[in-house]
């Protein structure tokens, strides 16, 4: 009887995850997606607490004060950095969460290959070596997969919030290659002699490293593709463990995240118009420090002072907005708002132009202002913004950098070449604001900051958006 | 090539789940706005939390004497909840924002 229980506990968890996934994908029913499926993921949960039995034993679990205290320890730990992280640095939490998992893959691998070294160790007949070799081979494939994905996700959060700088050097993908190369011949031989199982930790050590050099040289820019990607070797190394106990609920959960989560990362890939082997190949940061290095010939550019910005902006017909991460880091989203109010009260027509990949991840920005009560039809998406900047006489670029810069357009050696950007230039009157003139995320030069329509405003995006309304508001 | 065959036949329910849920996988979320992505990752990151029922197995089978296999279960079992619980919350809070934006316009 429990155990039909248990079966209908983890068939209702499956099909919430397929509803869960499929309503997350339209904004109307998307949080009423994401509840549902967390509704699932309880049930299934609580039904394996209680319901699970032992296929060997048939005993039912024990260890429940571990297990009730290792909940309550992840539920809170989860729930406050969940409800304290701030909306900008959303993205660095996604991946560290993605970690979170990898890792309780990977230790779920070490603890079952544990389990049955000692069982080999007292009974090493080839009969039973011969019947767990499947087995084992799950539990490799799920203990790598696992552990590239934890490893990774850590750097990926280190490079997200600044902690991590990027890193190459030549022959690198080579050395990957063969890092992960041999952790694959050595999972191969420990398949095959189940016995050696110090082979394990190597294995483990490799896959580390790998996810450490896989994620190395990709730059900021390319994160959130990265991070997509990530998410969904985790699932499949959830549903390894789906395998592993013949169950359903970890097979369609870790799957459905694998499918959907590679499909995922190919969208976000077009979204920047690049694809994923020159995402994972073609190394942001290593090209671009050495375009940084030699390119700083652009001639000269000037500076604006805050009460001409204030002057031009409040005498315009329609000014464009143009935020990027700068804006972000500054949580100036709730004083560009009220700039946005102050200048509407004047007549002053106002939008604002997202990039699809502004900010750290696709949709951020749109998260940040609606977060600030912007209406949404104020946000235009790239193309119509594209179509309405050569009517705008002022645009005010809040530390964006790379979706902007021109190179990407006509420079083909540049690493954005491709990237479709906003073209700002066709506005009237550019204003840029930035803390200073350090390149941007990719780590390249911005012609758009040298053309003669263009005007620099130095300064802390938050500060500078404070003094402004100021000024404004005394013209 | 026998054992391959005897393979497919004993495990033919999973690998028919396998083969089922990439395509579903690949459906459901086929046609979502760009808005939309990072949201979507963060709820699909949630769902792979789903890891966490292994590490309670793995946990609630443990021996009592073996210390180990008690530690490793453990820290399993919290980084397992750390996915899910953080995965859902975050996910919500970023969905909170879309829908406040339409209930204002």
């Amino acid at each position: 009887m429990s155990q039909n229980i248990l079966t209908l506990c983890y068939l209702i968890g499956s099909i919430t995850f397929i509803l869960g996934l499929k309503m997350l994908s339209n904004p109307a029913s998307a949080r009423k997606g994401n509840l549902l499926a967390g509704a699932g993921m309880a049930i299934a949960i609580l039904g394996t607490i209680f319901l699970y039995k032992d296929v060997e034993t048939g005993e039912y679990l024990h260890n429940y004060e571990w297990i009730f205290g290792a909940l309550l320890i992840g539920g809170i730990v989860g729930t406050l950095a969940a409800k304290k992280v701030k909306m900008t640095s959303m993205p660095e939490m996604v991946s560290l969460f993605n970690g979170m998992g990898g890792a309780c893959a990977a230790l779920i691998s070490i603890e079952e290959f544990n389990h049955l070294s000692k069982e080999i160790q007292t009974n090493p007949n080839p009969d039973y070596i011969h019947f767990i070799q499947p087995t084992v081979l799950i539990i490799v494939v799920g203990l790598i997969i696992g552990s590239v994905s934890f490893a990774g996700s850590m750097i990926a959060w280190g490079k997200l919030n600044g902690k991590v700088k990027d890193f190459s050097f030549t022959g690198q993908n080579i050395l990957n290659l063969l890092v992960l190369a041999s952790a694959i011949g050595l999972a191969g031989y420990l398949v095959m002699h189940p016995a050696h199982s110090m082979m394990l930790y190597i294995i483990l050590g490799l896959s580390l490293i790998y996810g450490i050099f896989f994620v190395m040289p990709i730059g900021g820019a390319d994160m959130p593709v990265v991070i997509s990607l990530l998410n969904s070797f985790t699932g499949v190394a959830a549903a390894c463990g789906g395998f592993l106990y013949n169950n359903e609920v970890m097979l369609t959960g870790g799957i459905l995240v694998g499918a959907a989560g590679t499909l995922l990362t190919i969208l976000m890939c077009k979204a920047m118009n690049r694809s994923l082997k020159n995402v994972l190949i073609g190394s942001f940061g290593g090209n671009a420090a050495k375009v940084s290095g030699e390119s700083s010939d652009f001639g000269h550019y000037k500076e604006i002072s805050l009460s001409d910005t204030a002057m031009i902006m409040s005498y315009a017909n329609k000014v464009m907005i143009v935020p990027g991460y700068g804006l972000a880091v500054a949580q100036a989203q709730h004083i560009c708002h009220e700039l946005e109010k102050i200048l509407t009260e004047k007549g002053v027509e106002v939008k604002y132009a997202i990039h699809p990949v502004a900010g750290r991840m696709p949709g951020h920005m749109n998260v940040l202002l609606a977060e600030a009560d912007v209406s949404y039809d104020h946000l235009l998406e790239m193309e119509d913004a594209n179509e309405e900047f050569p009517t705008t006489d002022v645009v005010l670029v809040l530390g964006a950098n790379d979706v902007v810069n021109p190179a990407a357009k006509t420079d083909p050696a540049s690493p954005i070449y491709g990237m479709p950007i906003l073209d700002v230039e066709l506005a009237k009157n550019i204003v840029v604001n930035k803390r200073s003139m350090k390149p941007g995320y990719a780590g390249i030069e911005n012609e758009l900051f040298f053309k003669p329509k263009t005007s620099m405003l130095f300064g802390d995006a938050k500060k500078v958006l404070q003094d402004l309304c100021a000024e404004i508001k005394n013209i | 090539m026998n054992q391959i065959l005897n393979f497919i036949t004993v495990n033919q329910e999973i690998i028919y789940i396998v083969v089922l849920m990439i395509f579903v996988g690949i459906e459901v979320i086929g046609r979502v706005p760009s808005v939309l992505h990072t949201p979507l990752m963060s709820g699909a990151n949630a769902i792979h939390g789903v890891v966490i029922i292994g590490a309670i197995i793995v946990m609630g089978k443990a021996e009592a004497d073996n210390h180990l296999a008690l530690i490793l279960g453990f820290l399993a079992v919290v980084l397992g909840m750390i996915n899910v619980m953080g995965g859902f919350v975050v996910t919500d809070r970023m969905l909170e924002m879309f829908k406040k934006k339409k209930s204002n316009h």
